[in-house]
């Protein structure tokens, strides 16, 4: 049977994984390869890098960083930041990621989701999607762009239906309401995209206790949780989640 | 020393950092005497059937002539549903026609891409899975899968709603619709059998 993937999200800036509250107050959390190492070691079944900064001049260092983490973690990983072209797509792909992640870029060119489907299947392409509770329209979520700093009208729940007509393989659905917090994902928007797409979605933001995970896969019909601050900061090793999650009946690889 | 193909799509370079880890030798090349004089040959691949074949251009008729040869040939993912007949992915598309069969898309009705880490029931006879137990998790991360006609080929399943392929082995020709190189320790045991069962089919030439 298929697992259910527990993915720790390195967020990366000049060189450093870092972790904060809704986007926000950044804390150091270790070098990003070491971490990756550290990670694929205990038992994590993907590892997610995002260039936080994303400028022109972070481009060339995170390929450096793919190389550099490919040489030493023989599990799958997803790079996302700033991509906004084929040509940077294939860079990451060759440089050793397994997978990319394209958030402003496909808001503003959908094409780029069918374009890298068509050349690099569409298991590479991940949409992520950073959501935020919409203040006019109750029980709905927009589509934030640039790192969270601008939100759009875009509605969440047509974007994922969209992404995936277009040729994304997953999604990667942020909820930046919950990011950091550690109070739990957010279930309710998880279930919304869930329920409305048949690719693969990874909830992230909001993990801080064990039943968070549980809730996200069981209440939220994620097919994988990530999570960033419980597991940079020690709360938990990767063991015990999988361990918690199956005695709870949820099949995970141990 | 074993050849990984390279073809100008993703993760080449993954497969070869896998094989360094281990110890093997291994060489990234796209030269057809490299191909000729290999002991092994490594077709990897991320990339949409269609954009792979045309990529590899003339190097499939090479490949394919020294597979039939007896060489030791290794297919992964795209790699690997490059060994059949022909793919339906983004169009109509030839494979190299070594194992009898056509790549399919996953059935509706679940979720697609089959992505993450499946169970794999690991036969006894399949000697490129041996060493590693009865059944195993490996990675996988894709929309369509091989479905085999040909009776020479034994293979290995994982179940997704149905038992689907996930390792083939035609005599000298092996594949894997998994990544070995991104599963972890029994991966990186998958790619010493081939790299092993290259050396061996080498040295008794």
């Amino acid at each position: 049977m298929l697992t259910r993937r527990i993915i720790p999200c390195l967020d990366v800036k000049d060189n450093r994984v870092v972790k904060g509250i809704n986007f926000l107050n950044l804390r150091d959390a270790g070098d990003p390869v070491e971490l990756g190492a550290r990670y694929s070691d205990m038992g994590a079944d993907e590892l997610v890098f995002l260039d936080i900064t994303a400028t022109i001049r972070s481009r060339k260092t995170i390929v450096e960083l793919v190389e550099k983490v490919a040489e030493n973690i023989f599990i799958p990983f997803t790079v996302g930041g700033g991509i906004q072209t084929v040509e940077q797509i294939d860079e990451l792909l060759r440089s050793g990621a397994e997978k990319v992640s394209v958030n402003t870029a496909a808001v503003a060119n959908p094409e780029l989701l069918t374009e890298s489907a068509q050349r690099f299947g569409n298991q590479c392409v991940v949409l992520a999607i950073d959501a935020r509770r919409s203040e006019e329209r109750p029980g709905k979520w927009q589509v934030c762009i640039k790192a969270g700093s601008e939100p759009t009208d875009i509605d969440v729940v047509e974007w994922a239906v969209k992404g995936e007509e277009l040729g994304a393989g997953e999604i990667l659905l942020t909820s930046m309401d919950a990011d950091g917090t550690k109070a739990g994902y957010d279930n309710e928007l998880n279930k919304a995209v869930t329920d409305a797409v048949n690719i693969p979605v990874i909830a992230s933001g909001g993990a801080g206790k064990l039943d968070h995970l549980y809730d996200a896969i069981v209440d939220g019909g994620a097919d994988a949780v990530l999570m960033a601050s419980i597991t940079h900061f020690g709360n938990y090793t990767i063991r015990q989640m999988k361990e918690y999650l199956r005695d709870k009946d949820i099949p995970v690889n141990l | 020393m074993i050849v990984v193909i390279d073809y100008n799509i993703g993760n080449v370079k993954s497969v070869c950092n896998a094989f360094r880890h281990i110890g093997c030798d291994v060489e990234l090349s796209c030269a057809p005497e490299a191909v000729e004089n290999a002991t092994g040959i490594v077709l990897p691949g991320v990339a949409a059937f269609g954009y792979a074949m045309s990529a590899l251009g003339p190097l499939a008729e090479l490949i394919k002539e020294v597979a039939l040869g007896g060489k030791p040939l290794l297919g992964i993912c795209v790699g690997y549903q490059m060994l059949f007949d022909e793919s339906c992915e983004y169009g109509e598309h030839s494979g190299l026609g070594l194992i009898e069969g056509n790549v399919v898309p996953i059935p509706a009705g679940r979720v697609i891409p089959h992505m993450g880490w499946n169970m794999v029931k690991l036969p006894a006879d399949m000697e490129l899975l041996a060493g590693i137990g009865s059944e195993k998790h490996f990675y996988f991360a894709h929309s369509y899968y091989a479905e085999t006609s040909d009776r020479r080929a034994k293979t290995a399943y994982t179940e997704y709603g149905f038992d689907m392929p996930a390792s083939v082995q035609k005599m000298n020709i092996y594949g894997t619709q998994f990544h070995p190189e991104k599963s972890g320790e029994a991966g990186l045991k998958i790619l010493q059998n081939f790299y092993d069962i290259c050396t061996r089919e080498a040295l008794s030439c």
